[in-house]
C-alpha cells in the first residue's frame, strides 16, 4: 500500500523514492540486498512455480510488499507478454529502486538458472547421444508434458470465470494445432474477438466486481 | 556464418509471444529454431525444454542452451539480452502507466479476453510439444502419472521429473 505512492515518482530513477517512507522505516533496500534477495529465489525456486517463492520472499520475509500490492503487480506480470516471474522482477525492482532496482532483480532472477543451462548445453553436447541418457531424457519430457498440462489446467480451473471462455481456449488451440497458423496470428485474432466479447458496457460497474 | 543477428531476431520475436508463459510460444520456437534455423532438431529442443523444468528461477533459461550451441558464450548472451530485455522494457513503462490505465475500460476487457487465449496459447504449446515427446505407452503412463499426482497432491514437480528420468532409464533403454 504505501509502496504505490512510489509510481507517481517515476522520474525519481535509481535515485529513489526517498519521500516515501517505509512501512518498517528501515529505509529503502539497497541495490546489492535487491540483487540478493532475487538471487536467491532464482537459486532455490526448483520446481517452477516461481511466483510461490516470490511471494514468500518479498511478501513474508522481507516485507517489500503486501499482499494486497503483490497480487496487482501479478495481475500486471500476467496480462503482458514475457514471463511472469522476470515481470514480477523488474516491477517489484523498479518499485523499490527504479531502474537499477528492476536491472538488478531480473539478473539475480535469471543468473542462476542461465548459468545452470549453459553447463547442461555443453554436458548434453557431449553426452546426450548415448542410449542411457536419451532414454533418461525422454522419460524427462514425457514427465514435463503432465508438468505443464497440470499446471495449465490448475491455471485455467482458477481464472475462468464464465463459460465463454472455453469457447476461445478452444479456438486458440483449433487455431495453432489444426489450422497451423503462427501463434501471433492466433493471439491477434482470437485475443482481439475475446477482448471484444468482454468489451466494456454499461453496469458492468456492479458486476465486474465478482 | 555468424548467428549472433539471427538469434538476436528470434528470441526478441519469441519474447512477445511468451503471454502467460513460456509455453505458449512454444509452437514458434520449434518452427524457428528448428525448422527454419537448424540450430537443434525437434527431440533435441523437446529435451532441452523438459530438463529446464527441473532448473530453478524463470522456466525459460533452456533458451541459454541454444544459444550456446549455435553460436557460443556469446550466442548465449545475445538469446537472454534479446529474450528480457524487450518485456523487461514494456513491463517498465506500463508498470509505471497502470495507475492511469487502471481507469481505462477496455483494460478490463483486454485483461479478462487474454486469460482464455493465454491458456488456449499453454494448451497448444503443450500439444505441440507432446507430439514429440509422448510417443509409446511406457511416456503416456508417465504423463498421465505426473498430471493426476500434481493435480491431487503438492509435491514438488521437480522431484516427479526427476522419477520420470528413472522410469525412462529403467524403461525406455534400447
Amino acid at each position: 500500500m504505501h509502496r504505490k505512492a512510489t509510481n507517481k515518482t517515476p522520474a525519481a530513477g535509481p535515485a529513489g523514492p526517498e519521500l516515501v517512507k517505509a512501512p518498517d522505516s528501515s529505509g529503502d533496500p539497497s541495490i546489492s540486498t535487491i540483487f540478493t534477495a532475487f538471487l536467491v529465489i532464482g537459486a532455490t525456486s526448483f520446481g517452477g512455480g516461481v511466483v510461490a517463492y516470490l511471494r514468500n520472499s518479498l511478501v513474508a520475509k522481507q516485507q517489500w510488499l503486501d499482499d494486497k500490492a503483490f497480487v496487482e503487480l501479478l495481475g500486471i506480470s500476467q496480462t503482458l507478454p514475457g514471463l511472469n516471474s522476470t515481470n514480477m522482477a523488474i516491477l517489484v525492482g523498479d518499485r523499490l529502486r527504479g531502474v537499477a532496482g528492476a536491472a538488478a532483480a531480473i539478473l539475480g532472477m535469471c543468473l542462476p538458472g542461465a548459468t545452470l543451462m549453459y553447463v547442461v548445453a555443453l554436458a548434453y553436447r557431449a553426452h546426450g547421444d548415448r542410449a542411457l541418457a536419451t532414454a533418461g531424457l525422454k522419460g524427462v519430457a514425457a514427465a514435463a508434458v503432465g508438468l505443464i498440462l497440470a499446471t495449465t489446467f490448475q491455471l485455467g480451473r482458477r481464472s475462468f470465470s464464465h463459460k465463454y471462455d472455453l469457447i476461445f481456449v478452444v479456438l486458440t488451440v483449433l487455431g495453432v494445432n489444426l489450422l497451423h497458423q503462427s501463434v501471433p496470428r492466433v493471439l491477434l485474432a482470437v485475443g482481439a474477438l475475446a477482448t471484444v466479447w468482454y468489451r466494456p458496457r454499461k453496469g458492468d460497474e456492479e458486476t465486474s466486481g465478482r | 556464418m555468424n548467428q549472433i543477428p539471427a538469434l538476436i531476431r528470434v528470441f526478441a520475436y519469441l519474447s512477445l509471444l511468451t503471454v502467460g508463459g513460456g509455453m505458449a510460444a512454444f509452437p514458434e520456437l520449434k518452427v524457428l529454431t528448428v525448422e527454419v534455423h537448424h540450430w537443434l532438431t525437434f527431440p533435441q529442443l523437446i529435451h532441452l525444454y523438459s530438463v529446464g523444468q527441473m532448473a530453478p528461477g524463470p522456466n525459460m533459461m533452456m533458451i541459454v542452451s541454444i544459444g550456446q550451441w549455435a553460436a557460443g558464450f556469446a550466442g548465449a548472451l545475445a538469446v537472454l539480452i534479446a529474450f528480457f530485455l524487450p518485456t523487461a522494457l514494456l513491463a517498465l513503462i506500463i508498470g509505471r502507466l497502470w495507475t492511469h490505465l487502471a481507469k481505462w475500460p477496455w483494460r478490463i476487457s483486454i485483461q479478462r479476453g487474454l486469460v482464455p487465449v493465454s491458456i488456449g496459447l499453454l494448451l497448444a504449446g503443450c500439444l505441440t510439444m507432446a507430439k514429440g515427446a509422448v510417443t509409446g505407452w511406457v511416456t503416456t503412463a508417465i504423463t498421465l502419472v505426473v498430471f493426476a499426482v500434481l493435480l491431487k497432491t503438492r509435491i514438488n514437480p521437480a522431484l516427479l521429473i526427476l522419477g520420470g528420468a528413472v522410469v525412462g532409464f529403467l524403461a525406455l533403454r534400447t
